[in-house]
């Protein structure tokens, strides 16, 4: 899905846990997630701490779509 | 007897299901689950002694740690052989199974032999690291792949001379191998283009490689005054799963309207994948579709607007193919409703 819709012309930020899968499946914008259960979340901690890091998460995606980039490129969630 | 080690996920281990897929990795004695098949197949040439149980998350998640806790029990057992799976169509299992495989055979240079489906993310990583044995997309195939990896293990075990992978049944891209046909060159093409234009079936003897990339786009300038849809394989779907979405395999995708909607909560989003455990996304799924973090980007200008809709499927054991249609198809219109950018999240 990633590729198709930026063959459309779509720049993606794909997030995902397993990030081999997405080099493999040939993602260009990659940002490691949490875990495979809760990409964007952490249970473990409260709800407000929860939003905190999906934030961050979502803010290295965004980062990632005003990057340019030499193939694909993970970009480490700081 | 041969000694053989053998790695399976925690659900052919009987441990239990996705809620179960975050346990580290155990050593039992003894063949476990399909491990007993393979068993009925090696008869007295070999053994299973040992099965390494490990969960797919948990592999999927900590990699560098299930590696090196795995690597330390085989090289206690000092097997004559390693396999791992079959791991069919399942995504993580796969990745797992040619990890540990890749892993086995390098660092301890004991052969390796793992099985999965084609499409399985597994075998395009490592279809040229070791053998693959071609398996069916479900475990239906169990009786199709236990015979052809228990041959192709005991001839590697044994140190045997391998055949093409068209006799063993291992997918092509490892080991080439030298044969001789029955027929020449200049026939054998002459056949398959007389077979070619009366439209009968006919095998390629060179597959041309898939090497389908897409090249990155330009990176955006101000995201500010951008449009940003949300896109996911994690099946996020309204309440009820209005669609049936299917759980494994999708035959289709959604779209959802997010108009007003500021966060997800338990009870009005739902996840409709059956490939991990549900209860985080059930109790909040903004933990695989971020909207309320993008409603609040919306509000302070970071980003011009999130898309009104999103779209979703289930992304495990659904085929490329599909996948692939699914996306030409609301790609199109997200173009046409003038978004700039996707967030895709998968889990």
């Amino acid at each position: 899905m990633v590729k198709e819709v930026e063959r459309a012309g779509i720049p993606v930020a794909h997030i995902c846990t397993v990030t081999p899968i997405s080099m493999t499946v040939g993602a260009n914008r990659i940002v490691p997630a949490i875990a495979i259960p809760h990409p964007l979340g952490n249970p473990k901690v409260s709800m407000e701490e929860e939003k905190v890091l999906r934030r961050k998460i979502v803010e290295t995606a965004l980062d990632a779509l005003t990057t340019e980039v030499d193939g694909q490129t993970i970009f480490e969630v700081k | 007897m041969l000694k053989i080690v053998h790695y399976i996920n925690q659900f052919y281990g009987g441990i239990g299901g996705e809620e179960k897929a975050d346990v580290r990795p155990e050593l039992r004695e003894g063949a476990v689950g399909p491990g007993t098949a393979f068993a009925a197949a090696f008869g007295d040439a070999a053994v299973i002694t040992h099965t390494v149980v490990c969960g797919d998350s948990y592999f999927g998640e900590n990699i560098e740690e299930a590696k090196a806790a795995i690597l330390e029990m085989v090289r206690g057992v000092k097997p004559d052989m390693f396999i791992a799976g079959p791991a069919f169509n399942a995504g993580r299992y796969g990745v797992a199974c040619g990890t540990i495989c890749a892993a086995v055979k390098e660092e301890l240079g004991i052969p390796v032999l793992t099985g999965m489906y084609v499409e399985n993310p597994g075998a395009e990583m490592f279809r040229d690291k070791f053998h693959i044995v071609a398996t069916r997309e479900s475990a239906v195939g169990m009786r199709d792949a236990v015979p052809k990896m228990a041959k192709l293990a005991l001839k590697l075990a044994r140190g045997e001379k391998i055949g093409a992978s068209i006799e063993e049944g291992y997918m092509p891209g490892y080991m080439r191998v030298n044969f001789f046909e029955a027929e020449r060159g200049s026939k054998r093409a002459v056949d398959m283009l007389l077979a070619k234009m009366k439209g009968e079936d006919f095998v390629t003897e060179f597959p041309m490689p898939d090497f389908d990339r897409v090249e990155a786009l330009p990176a955006l300038k101000d995201m500010s005054k951008m449009t940003v849809a949300l896109v996911t394989s994690g099946g996020i779907v309204p309440k009820g799963n209005p669609d049936r979405i299917e759980s494994s395999s999708a035959s289709k995708y959604g779209e959802y309207c997010i108009d007003g909607v500021t966060d997800l909560t338990d009870a009005t989003y739902e996840t409709a994948h059956g490939g991990y455990d549900p209860i985080y996304a059930n109790t909040d799924a903004d933990r695989v579709l971020p909207v309320d973090v993008l409603r609040d980007m919306e509000k302070e200008g970071r980003i011009g607007k999130l898309h009104g809709k999103f779209y979703t499927t289930t992304g495990n054991g659904t085929a490329v193919k599909s996948s692939a249609a699914f996306a030409q198809e609301f790609a199109q219109k997200l173009r046409n409703d003038g978004v700039d950018a996707v967030i895709l999240t998968s889990t």
